[in-house]
């Protein structure tokens, strides 16, 4: 797959970083304004996506290998379900929130509200990414994996 | 009480630490799937000393108190299903570490297994009715991708099938699930079980007529239940042991029970809904089973008519067709699943599944021979073996029902169930060894080993039956009599 | 009244999925048939002349629709797409080995 014209080109190179600015302030903000972890990880998996559009396929898959997103998709759940478990030592029941709630409207506020959403946002993220690239890379005769 | 999470976490989590620690010997993830099955299964049954002395058991997640917050709710009936589940799940485990040996991603196969079992777990732990269709989905989207995992032609065909359908019945439940809340205001089942005690209106009706067809089709009820036959030939065969075993019961005859015991509360024509019901599926599926050449596609019929069994015995409402009903559901759970891997073991060994290219395999395999024996005299049910006894109580159930046409087709139902699984024996088993299969060994240990621990089961059981019966049947029972006061236990207590 | 138009879209797709032919056309009719499914969960929250249940330092009481059904559809929206995922795959890898997307030319199982 060749990348597309020299327009295209230009303009995601300067959009690309504020569009992973959005979906990072979509994902952080989640307990304020709607959002949250799904649509703020789908906006930086979208980011990338129409990086590897734009930029074809062999100039982006030497930059953003599927392992690394594979890699970065676990991870986030683990930060999920680490969360949620140390709610059971630290008050005794599962998916507790323990850390302080401070004032309201405030971005440090709500407890393990945020890092739960940046764990699910990062997980989004490389979920999508991972079966975008699956399915574009799948040729026949190619070796493949199945899409996770 | 702490440990009720660990059943959902734990399989969760090593699911997606095996995902990344994929790369790394293949021993590393065996050792840490089984491991984590071997601690699930263990706990399930410590769980029932704890049942016993405490009663049901509501865990509240985040300490929000229902019926605002999400709360898992541990009383009989999900004691069961947990304990079945994660037996056999570890069995399943320990089979398919040496039958799994020629496919290349053995680990992502172990991390969807894993997803499943937490889906499962999940569904049989919650008291929630959209924590329920979530972990549903979980459990029924890995078991879409484990069905195609060896992408043959025909598995593919078969998983496309099994999604469209699957995919269906899930968008009906969640509809059913809008419309409670509509209806209700709530999502909490004991909650919605107060507010709709006596009231009975269309909407109603409706919401119960479309989880009926979502939950159905899961379960595999005649109606609803085309997609069997082409899923679960074609999936390996742990995994066909996995779906056929303990998935068809977790996702729908479980979910069955519990919305219409507890929730809604059973009447009259609902139990003659599933008498019906679950009186098609026996026969329907025992007369499709008789002319299949297929192995695994007659196994794959007699799971639809026996789920038949269970779903009859509900619909009788007395004590002893529901713990005929359940008592069915544990042994089928115990003899399908080693039927699936005795199958599993003999397309290992021989390279095809037709029953007219087998023939006396017994005298090169013995061990899958005898097991897959005892496994077919439990379900046609003879006794001294487990499936006597939960087929005789759920014929005990009906003459004191007083539907003595229904007993009779249910003693003919057992009666063809022992003519095509003795026509599976004769072909594949006794009779002269065929000409080109004496160089055929034995299935591998690990193999072996899962196959002979529930033939032991299958044989223990069926002779042990009072204990288990007292000890872990009758809690469950008495929930599912209980009937609509479960949301006062669950919310008073 | 609104809630029976959206059974109707419900029925679109399930027309859609027993009728075509083509395996891609029967994956649409899924997808249909979930845009119908969410449409009516976030109808169920409409409470008359809403406003977004959003608190903000200016708006803290209002006659405010309600979230529950927003949160719930946000889910079912997720696991549509994993569905979805794997059904597309499924497509993609039958057409490697049958050749076709004619669900009338894939049925090697039968029974």
């Amino acid at each position: 797959m060749k990348g597309m014209t020299i327009i295209v080109k230009t303009i995601t190179k300067f959009l690309s970083p504020l569009i992973i600015l959005f979906g990072v302030y979509i994902v952080l903000h989640g307990h304020l304004t709607p959002g949250g972890g799904f649509p703020g990880g789908v906006m930086i998996a979208s980011c990338f996506i129409l990086l590897t559009l734009a930029y074809g396929k062999e100039v982006a898959y030497k930059k953003l290998k599927r392992s690394t997103s594979s890699v970065i998709e676990s991870l986030g759940v683990l930060i999920f379900l680490i969360l949620a478990l140390l709610g059971i030592f630290m008050g005794g029941y599962f998916f507790l929130n323990f850390l302080p709630l401070g004032h309201p409207l405030k971005i440090i506020s709500a407890g393990i509200i945020p890092l739960c959403y940046i764990g699910v946002g990062l997980e989004v993220a490389g979920a999508i990414f991972a079966v975008f690239l699956a399915l574009v890379l799948f040729k026949a005769g190619e070796e493949k994996e199945k899409p996770q | 009480m702490n440990l009720i999470p660990l059943f959902i976490a734990v399989p969760l989590g090593v699911a997606f630490i095996l995902a990344l620690l994929g790369k790394f010997k293949e021993v590393v993830s065996d050792l840490l799937a089984a491991l984590s099955t071997l601690s699930l299964a263990i706990l399930s049954f410590v769980l029932i000393g704890q049942l016993k002395t405490h009663g049901i058991f509501v865990y509240t997640v985040g300490k929000w108190t229902p019926p605002w917050g999400i709360n898992l709710v541990l009383d009989g009936l999900s004691l069961l299903m947990l304990i079945i589940i994660n037996t056999v799940a570890f069995l399943v485990i320990i089979y398919s570490v040496s039958y799994m040996k020629k496919f290349t991603a053995k680990s992502r196969y172990y991390a969807l297994f894993l997803l499943m079992l937490a889906g499962m777990n999940g569904v049989v732990l919650t008291g929630d009715f959209f924590n329920l269709f979530v972990f549903s989905e979980i459990a029924a989207i890995s078991s879409y991708a484990l069905v195609a995992f060896g992408v043959e032609a025909e598995e593919l065909e078969a998983s496309f099938k099994y999604m469209v359908m699957g995919s269906i019945a899930s968008i009906l439940i969640l509809f059913s699930v809008g419309l409670l809340y509509g209806l209700t205001g709530s999502l909490n089942m004991a909650d919605v079980g107060r507010m709709i005690q006596g009231r009975r209106n269309v909407l109603l009706s409706f919401s119960m007529t479309l989880f009926l067809a979502g939950f159905g089709l899961k379960a595999a009820v005649i109606p609803f239940h085309a997609w069997l036959p082409d899923a679960h030939p074609s999936a390996p065969a742990p995994i066909s042991a996995m779906l056929s075993g303990v998935l068809i019961k977790a996702l729908g005859v479980y979910a069955l029970m519990r919305i219409f015991f507890n929730v809604f509360g059973m009447g009259l024509q609902l139990y003659w809904t599933f008498m019906i019901l679950g009186c098609v599926s026996m026969i329907g599926g025992g007369l499709l089973a008789l002319r299949q050449e297929d192995l695994k596609r007659l196994l794959a019929y007699s799971s639809i008519s026996q789920i038949g069994y269970i779903i009859l015995g509900l619909g009788c409402g007395n004590y002893w067709g529901i713990m005929g009903a359940l008592f069915h559901l544990l042994n089928h759970a115990s003899f399908k699943s080693l039927l699936f891997l005795n199958s599993g073991a003999v397309e290992y060994s021989t390279g095809t599944r037709k029953l007219e290219k087998m023939g006396g395999l017994s005298k090169v395999m013995p061990v899958t021979g005898a097991t897959s024996t005892i496994a077919s005299l439990s379900i046609s049910g003879i006794p001294p073996f487990n499936g006597f006894w939960s087929k005789l109580f759920i014929i005990i159930g009906l003459i004191q029902a007083g539907h003595f046409v229904l007993a009779v087709i249910t003693i003919l139902a057992s009666v063809l169930t022992l003519a095509y699984y003795l026509r599976m024996q004769r072909y594949a088993f006794f009779g002269k060894l065929r000409e080109g299969l004496e160089k055929i060994k034995e299935a591998p240990l690990l193999m072996s080993f899962s196959m002979i621990v529930l033939a032991i089961i299958c044989l223990g059981v069926g002779i042990l039956f009072y204990p288990v019966m007292k000890i872990v049947l009758e809690p469950a029972v008495e929930v599912l009599q209980e009937g609509i006061r479960y949301s006062s236990l669950v919310l008073g207590g | 009244m609104i809630f029976f138009l959206c059974f109707v879209i419900f029925l679109i797709g399930l027309y859609c999925v027993i009728v075509k032919k083509n395996i891609l056309k029967i994956v649409i009719g899924i997808a249909i048939m979930e845009y119908a499914v969410n449409l009516f969960l976030i109808l169920l929250g409409y409470r008359w002349e809403g406003v977004p249940a959003i608190v903000t330092e200016t708006v803290t009481q209002a006659r405010f629709v309600d979230p529950l059904p927003q949160a719930l559809v946000l889910t079912a929206i997720v696991i549509s797409i994993a569905t979805l995922a794997l059904m597309v795959s499924l497509c993609i890898r039958i057409h490697q080995r049958y050749k076709t997307f004619d669900i009338t030319k894939i049925r090697r199982l039968k029974g």
